[in-house]
């Protein structure tokens, strides 16, 4: 009887699923979501496009006069290459030392007991309000002598206050029990971080860990501020040296004709470069992207 | 079991630090970091009150109290950057606010589960871009002629000649409003959602038992619901209302439509940096640190006053 009955409301259910404003709605949104797709249809189709399609304005979302020359060339220039590997060291040297700061960082303020918390707390908050702005925090860098080297890229952002406290409010969560169990067994602060609260803490870590790498591997004005050593250069900024000296030319000129000849010839290596770019987030983004919702709920919750 | 609870009498130094050292230990590092990237600029910001020599330091050179103040408050440029930020904000602001709260609310009408959660991982994609990504993109998607949007809208015959998304400084304003709003929407949704998970499942059984429809229970259930997160929210955006990032405008920016797109974050990095002004460089950070700080504070004591958790 109640198997029928269950039955009986789930086919309900189904039913009730597709109706006509159901139907309506998820168009709706499926407007928005081809925005988000469209672009990349677009930069994709191009990339793959040849030279003459580009100058007649033919591409929108399918390559026309396929071809895979946009690619060849990028994958043939070795310092392209080398800026990729160089930019993934750099994202993963930061993100190992941002991890460490923050868990240093939010793990002793989540303890009551613990004097001087208030004004460990305040120094931290205090900097998202207040900073010495752009100028001192430059010369601070080249007071420090790490101008002009991959520290510069490294150190200057190594704790992020919004992540520390996300953090921060997740090892609040979880039951004080656990930490007074452990110290009773005879363990150190250190080890109930260890093996207590890092282990319980996996998906907000995983989280935050992302947080950072993308931070890092977008993060373009540093580089344009410290940087001026070439192959010091992260991707993002060669990439926006690319795209700006291709297209310097066309937004000079007045509309079309004569100068986007110039410009379309390496329109395709362009489009090219920034998938290239993209490419790594576009290949951990769906792995990843399920932890990161529970992880800003929780910072939200209490800021 | 004593080292945990409370003790009523107070401890002593000594005993603090043999219970606490490693907590202690542990906040060296990050203390350190604070105090050397956060705190020490923050003391550089004196060169504001000099005639700042590179070579000197802090320490050699030469007083001249407001002077680079009252320079950079008259330069033409300082008004033009100032005028653009406010601009720019309010734009993003007026048209960009409700996106996220509409989106979040379609969202939540889905029924089917898997197109629910496949739309919002695309929907949260833009953010993840960096702004030379997305640069990059809009230079080719608005370009006159070549560009998608503008060969599509010439070949259907809808547009006679280019819009100059990029190069006319009032649509170069709307284009950038429109990007940003694009980049941050999908992102925008998850604080709503997350409030609008939160409102009790009652009253929507509540409105339906009263014959509510969709639409009715939208702007009786869930709007009232989710009323304290829009306000916080709309709130702090107005107090951050001096703040704008750099990546953005002098990404999105170009020489064509200057006297449009340059902010204060650019303006900085242009006075400071390409043509070495730091002290007035500097002047104008503070300047607008300061009236943020403000604006925020404000907007903080304005969000409490209203009953609400503020933001610290």
């Amino acid at each position: 009887m109640t198997s029928t009955k269950k039955s009986l409301s789930g086919a309900n259910r189904k039913k009730s699923v597709w109706t006509l404003s159901q139907i309506i709605l998820v168009m709706v949104v499926g407007l928005f979501v081809l925005t988000c797709m469209l672009p990349f249809l677009n930069v994709l189709a191009i990339s793959f496009s040849s030279k003459s399609a580009l100058l007649r304005g033919d591409v929108s979302f399918w390559p026309i006069g396929f071809n895979t020359d946009a690619y060849k060339m990028i994958f043939r220039d070795a310092s392209m290459i080398g800026s990729l590997l160089y930019t993934i060291r750099i994202t993963v040297i930061y993100t190992a030392i941002a991890m460490v700061l923050t868990i240093l960082m939010a793990y002793p303020l989540t303890k009551k007991r613990l004097r001087g918390r208030k004004f460990f707390n305040l120094l931290a908050l205090f900097t998202m309000y207040f900073s010495g702005g752009t100028i001192p925090i430059i010369l601070n860098i080249k007071e420090l002598g790490i101008m002009d080297t991959q520290w510069a890229l490294i150190l200057p952002a190594a704790l992020s206050t919004f992540n520390m406290i996300i953090l921060k409010s997740f090892f609040t969560a979880l039951p004080e029990e656990m930490e007074e169990a452990a110290i009773i067994d005879g363990a150190t602060d250190f080890q109930v971080l260890m093996r207590v609260y890092l282990p319980l803490s996996m998906a907000s870590l995983a989280t935050l860990t992302l947080f950072y790498a993308v931070s890092k591997w977008n993060s373009f004005s540093d580089a344009l501020y410290y940087i001026t050593t070439r192959n010091l250069q992260p991707l993002q900024l060669r990439l926006y040296n690319i795209i700006k000296g291709s297209r310097a030319v066309e937004i000079t000129s007045v509309e079309g004709s004569a100068a986007s000849l110039s410009q379309s010839v390496s329109e395709s290596i362009e489009s090219a470069s920034i998938l290239f770019a993209t490419l790594p987030i576009l290949v951990v983004y769906p792995f990843v992207q399920r932890y990161f919702v529970a992880g800003v709920t929780i910072g939200a919750v209490k800021g | 079991m004593q080292k945990l609870t409370p003790t009523i009498h107070r401890m002593t130094f000594r005993q603090l630090i043999t219970r606490d050292w490693r907590l202690y230990l542990m906040l060296v590092l990050p203390v350190a970091y604070y105090l050397i990237f956060c705190y020490k600029p923050m003391v550089g910001i004196i060169i504001a009150f000099q005639k700042y020599n590179l070579f000197r330091g802090i320490a050699g050179s030469p007083w001249v109290g407001l002077d680079n103040f009252k320079f950079v408050l008259n330069m033409r440029d300082f008004s033009i950057a100032l005028r653009n930020t406010l601009l720019l904000n309010f734009m993003n602001l007026l048209m960009g606010f409700p996106v996220p709260i509409i989106l979040a609310i379609m969202l939540n009408e889905i029924r089917n589960s898997s197109v629910k959660r496949v739309s919002q991982t695309l929907l949260y994609l833009p953010h993840f871009l960096s702004w030379v990504i997305i640069g990059g993109m809009v230079l080719e998607i608005f370009a006159p002629t070549t560009g998608v949007v503008n060969s599509l809208l010439l070949k259907t015959g809808l547009i006679d000649s280019n819009i100059p998304f990029l190069t006319d400084g009032w649509t170069w304003r709307f284009t950038y409003t429109f990007v940003g709003i694009w980049q941050s929407m999908g992102w925008g949704t998850i604080l709503y959602l997350s409030a609008i998970t939160g409102i009790n499942m009652e009253l929507f059984e509540a409105a339906r038992i009263d014959g509510a429809n969709k639409m009715q229970q939208i702007w009786h259930v869930t709007l009232p619901g989710i009323r304290t997160t829009i306000v916080v929210l709309l709130i702090l955006n107005i107090g951050q209302m001096m703040n704008i990032s750099f990546d953005k405008p002098y990404i999105l920016g170009n020489t064509m439509v200057r006297d449009f797109s340059d902010v204060l974050s650019t303006f900085v990095y242009r006075a400071g940096i390409t043509n070495a002004q730091f002290a007035r460089a500097t002047a104008i950070g503070m300047f607008q640190s300061v009236v943020g700080l403000i604006m925020i504070s404000t907007a903080n004591v304005i969000t409490k006053r209203m009953g609400e958790q503020g933001i610290w």
